[in-house]
Order: structure tokens, then C-alpha cells, then sequence
């Protein structure tokens, strides 16, 4: 096993919120990150004026890092809003990992907020059109995340009712979350009624479109210890990027998940057996199945068989998405943030009724574009460092 | 010919009625989407080539319209000489295109001034 330049246990996450998900009328998308910074930052007695590091994407502002900070009125040294995908905010706290290592700087806050459901009703984008893809007008991102779907299918014997059953779990954690948007029953024949949008995804397949936002806070572990209790440490992470459209993605059952879960399992000393609780980026039913196979939870081609009989609903063997996900929970245009949040704060041990018992290891998983770009982020309690 | 802006030459060649692609004699790669520099590489040696124009469907989904519109099949076909490409498989119902299919280029006129690239079965050829 090679070692990995990982500053592993080094940097901690000291805060982590959301504010809004679901529908928050009459804010701008940055009104709404603000206040999830606020609130990530109070958790460890900070204020805007301690961050020296801030990574932030807005959903439509190129500039977005550049707003954000003045609209918190500070003068950061690093400010970062590259933008690749829902995936940002994993890579973000890679990055942010080794700035903090590094000493370039002392606290970093990643931050999102999209104000699009209240606002337009529509998925907020700023996505250019693939001159080679786009006479074709498929309905993006569905008909992408469908033709890999339909590959599995064929591939695999992956079934309707397989991706039927991504849907239900998510739900039946949402009914647990009182931050979820979608907390109605879901059943078997109801998602097999719901209408196709691109086949083989039906609308239940799909993420909502929400507000919401979120944030969180990392500094060194060191200083996280006397701001805090117990702050969750980063013990891994790591990015890859394959593609852009979905046309030249090599094999549209591999994601690049394989890669960067790798490296970060890698970085964290731990494996897929080793983790208490997932969040991957579930934009699509048939995501959930591609991350547990390529983060190593099952083998290539079994997620599908997998997830059957509740497996990773309530009581089943593995805690997936527990706070219902992109599928029920909110999904804002960029959804990689909002399963850090959850993964710590199920570390933290704050999810009521959704609580996963006595979790040590996390793991975070962050999509972005169509299936391109993927990071992993694993996290553990102070006792794994 | 490899200096000749590459989006501009693709569909001025399917203007005249040809699907041409590229292909880096360097590397022996055939090459979707027209580019400057081949992939990897870098090489600096793209020409235009015509492919045989058959193919093989890799991945399909069905658009649902609102009828009496008709559904429209988005696929990726994998051409016989190795690159993708996104089109659709016409001259068949959009629910029969498989995985799998055989298929052969035709050129069709686009959504604006532009000609595209469109499949139909290759039996039916």
C-alpha cells in the first residue's frame, strides 16, 4: 500500500448547518448561505471575521466567492469558487484540508445557498450547451443519468423496482427528518405509476427542486479541541474527473467514484466495511446504486440486488442517505454539501429519530455534471484520529 | 486542413452531404468531437477522415412526449471505428431501439440551419 500525502486527522470540522431547505421565499441564494454561515461558525463561538479560507459557489455568479465575501465583509487570503459539479464541496474540504495543514491559512468555511425553487421554479443553471450534444435536446441532466441507468440495466440486470427501492429509502428517512421537503408515504406502486421522464427514470427517480442552504467550518484539529467538544475530524478525501457530457464517459457503469473513494479510504487508513453511515449524492436513483458499488459497499453490478428489501432504509444493513437525500430531503442545484452536513451531524450524534447508533466513520459523497466529477470525503469521531 | 477551425468544418462537410470525423495518424485514433489537438496526445496531426458510418448503440433513452407528439430515442452510439457520439436512432419506434443494435449514419436536417448526424437500423438500410 502506497502512503498517502493526506494530512490525516490534521483538520476538523468545528461547525456544520442548513438553513432553509425545502422553500424559502423572499431570500437571495446568498441571504440564505449567509445565515447557514452564521450559524456553522456560532457553533464554535466564531464569526465571520476569524475566516482567512472561503469556498463558496452560488448557483448563477461566476463571482460568487467574490460576493460572498464582501457580503460577509471580510478579505480572505484564499477564496476559492471553482465550480465542478455538487462535487465542489468535497474537493473543497480536500483543498481546505491541506491549506490548514499547511498553516496558509487558520479557518475555513465552505458555504452554498440557492435560493432557485422560490425564485424561478426551475433548476438554476448557468451550464453551456455541448455544441455535439445539444441538436439532439435531451432533457439534461435526466436523459444523461438515464442512458447510464438503461447501461446497467442491460449490463447488469439492474430493475425498475431496484431503482424503485432507492426511492422508498430515501423517503422513509426523510419521514425522520423534519428538515426534509417530500415526508409523504412512498410506496412500491406508487413509484411504478409515476410518470417516465426519460426512460428508464421516472419522476420519483429524480431530485426535487428546492431551496436551501448550508454550511460548515473546518480549522486545526488542535484548535477545533478548544473550540469544541467534539469536533469531526477529516481523516480522508480525494477527487476525480472523467468527463463533461455524458457521450464520452468510458463506462457508463464505473464512475470515477472508484478513484477518489480509493484515495481517500487510501488517506483515512479505513475501508467500505469500517463505515457506520453513507450520504452520497443521490441527484438520480440510479447514482445511489453506482457509489455503493464503486465506494466498495457491494461489487460491480450487485447495487442494484443490493438495496432490495429496505437494505439501506431504516433497519436495513446499511445507513444510506439518512436524511432523505437529494431524492426527499432538498436538493438546491448542488446537493455534495448537504450530505457533509449530514454526515456530521450523525457523528455528532444530533439526528433524533434518524440517529444511526453509536456512528464512528462516515463517509460524505459528492457528484458533479453527469456522472464527471466525483469526490469522497470520510470523516470520523474525535476517537478515530 | 488541421488549421481549418474544427466545429465549422464538421458541419460544413455535413452541408455537403459528408459525415467526416477525425483521426491522428500518429496514434491510429479515430476522434468525436472534432478538436485541434488530438486527446491524450496532443498531437498536432488531426485530419478528416470518413467513417464507414456503422455503428453499434452503447446506451438508449426514451424521451416521453406529450402525444400525440411521438417519443424520441436519445442514444450513444459507438461507432465502428471507436468514438461516441450522442444521436438518435430513427426509422424504428423510439421503445424498439436496443442496446446493441446495429445501426448506419444518415444525415438529416437540424433543429437551425445546421445538418446533423441521425442512426437507423442497419437492416433497414
Amino acid at each position: 500500500m502506497t502512503s498517502s500525502p493526506f494530512p490525516r486527522g490534521k483538520v476538523s470540522i468545528v461547525g456544520a448547518t442548513t438553513f432553509g431547505q425545502g422553500r424559502a421565499p423572499g431570500f437571495q441564494s446568498s441571504d440564505l448561505a449567509a445565515i447557514a454561515a452564521r450559524d456553522a461558525l456560532a457553533q464554535a463561538g466564531l464569526t465571520p471575521a476569524d475566516v482567512d479560507g472561503l469556498f463558496f459557489c452560488h448557483p448563477t455568479d461566476t463571482f460568487g466567492g467574490l460576493s460572498f465575501a464582501q457580503y460577509l465583509g471580510i478579505h480572505p487570503t484564499i477564496t476559492d469558487n471553482s465550480r465542478v459539479g455538487g462535487s465542489a464541496f468535497q474537493a473543497y474540504v480536500e483543498q481546505a484540508t491541506f491549506l490548514l495543514d499547511a498553516g496558509l491559512i487558520d479557518v475555513a468555511l465552505i458555504a452554498f445557498g440557492n435560493n432557485q425553487a422560490t425564485a424561478t421554479g426551475k433548476l438554476a443553471t448557468t451550464i453551456y450547451p455541448m455544441t455535439y450534444e445539444a441538436p439532439y435536446k435531451p432533457i439534461n441532466p435526466v436523459s444523461s443519468y438515464a442512458l447510464a441507468a438503461a447501461r446497467h440495466m442491460h449490463q447488469y440486470g439492474t430493475t425498475q423496482e431496484q431503482l424503485g427501492e432507492v426511492a422508498l429509502a430515501a423517503r422513509s428517512w426523510a419521514q425522520m427528518n423534519p428538515e426534509a421537503f417530500k415526508r409523504d408515504p412512498l410506496d412500491m406502486e406508487t413509484y411504478m405509476a409515476s410518470r417516465t421522464v426519460s426512460s428508464p427514470l421516472k419522476v420519483l427517480d429524480c431530485c426535487l427542486v428546492t431551496d436551501g442552504a448550508a454550511a460548515i467550518v473546518l480549522t486545526r484539529t488542535d484548535r477545533a479541541r478548544d473550540l469544541i467538544a467534539r469536533p469531526v475530524a477529516v481523516l480522508g478525501a480525494a477527487s476525480a474527473t472523467t468527463h463533461r457530457e455524458i457521450s464520452w464517459m468510458e463506462d457508463l457503469t464505473v464512475t470515477a467514484a472508484k478513484d477518489s473513494g480509493a484515495r481517500a479510504y487510501a488517506a483515512a487508513g479505513v475501508t467500505a466495511s469500517d463505515i457506520d453511515v453513507v450520504q452520497v449524492y443521490d441527484a438520480f436513483t440510479i447514482n445511489t446504486i453506482l457509489f455503493l458499488e464503486d465506494l466498495g459497499f457491494c461489487p460491480k453490478g450487485e447495487g442494484g440486488r443490493f438495496v432490495e428489501g429496505g437494505a439501506i432504509a431504516p433497519g436495513g444493513r446499511l445507513p444510506v442517505n439518512t436524511n432523505g437525500g437529494g431524492l426527499s430531503c432538498c436538493h438546491p442545484g448542488m446537493y455534495g454539501l448537504f450530505t457533509l452536513v449530514e454526515a456530521i451531524r450523525q457523528l455528532r450524534g444530533e439526528c433524533g429519530t434518524r440517529q444511526v447508533t453509536d456512528p464512528h466513520l462516515a463517509i460524505a459523497h459528492g457528484n458533479g455534471g453527469v456522472l464527471s466529477s466525483q469526490a469522497t470525503v470520510i470523516l470520523g469521531s474525535p476517537e478515530t484520529i | 486542413m488541421t488549421q481549418a477551425p474544427p466545429t465549422a468544418t464538421y458541419f460544413q462537410h455535413l452541408a455537403e452531404g459528408r459525415f467526416m470525423i477525425q483521426r491522428s495518424p500518429s496514434t491510429g485514433e479515430w476522434v468525436f468531437y472534432p478538436r485541434m489537438v488530438a486527446p491524450v496526445s496532443g498531437a498536432n496531426d488531426l485530419e478528416w477522415v470518413e467513417p464507414s458510418g456503422l455503428g453499434t448503440v452503447y446506451a438508449v433513452t426514451v424521451k416521453r412526449a406529450k402525444p400525440p407528439a411521438p417519443n424520441v430515442s436519445i442514444a450513444i452510439v459507438e461507432l465502428d471505428e471507436g468514438p461516441r457520439m450522442m444521436s438518435h436512432v430513427q426509422g424504428i419506434e423510439a421503445d424498439q431501439v436496443r442496446i446493441g443494435m446495429r445501426v448506419r449514419a444518415r444525415i438529416v436536417d437540424g433543429l437551425d440551419d445546421n445538418k446533423i448526424v441521425v442512426f437507423e437500423p442497419e437492416a433497414a438500410a
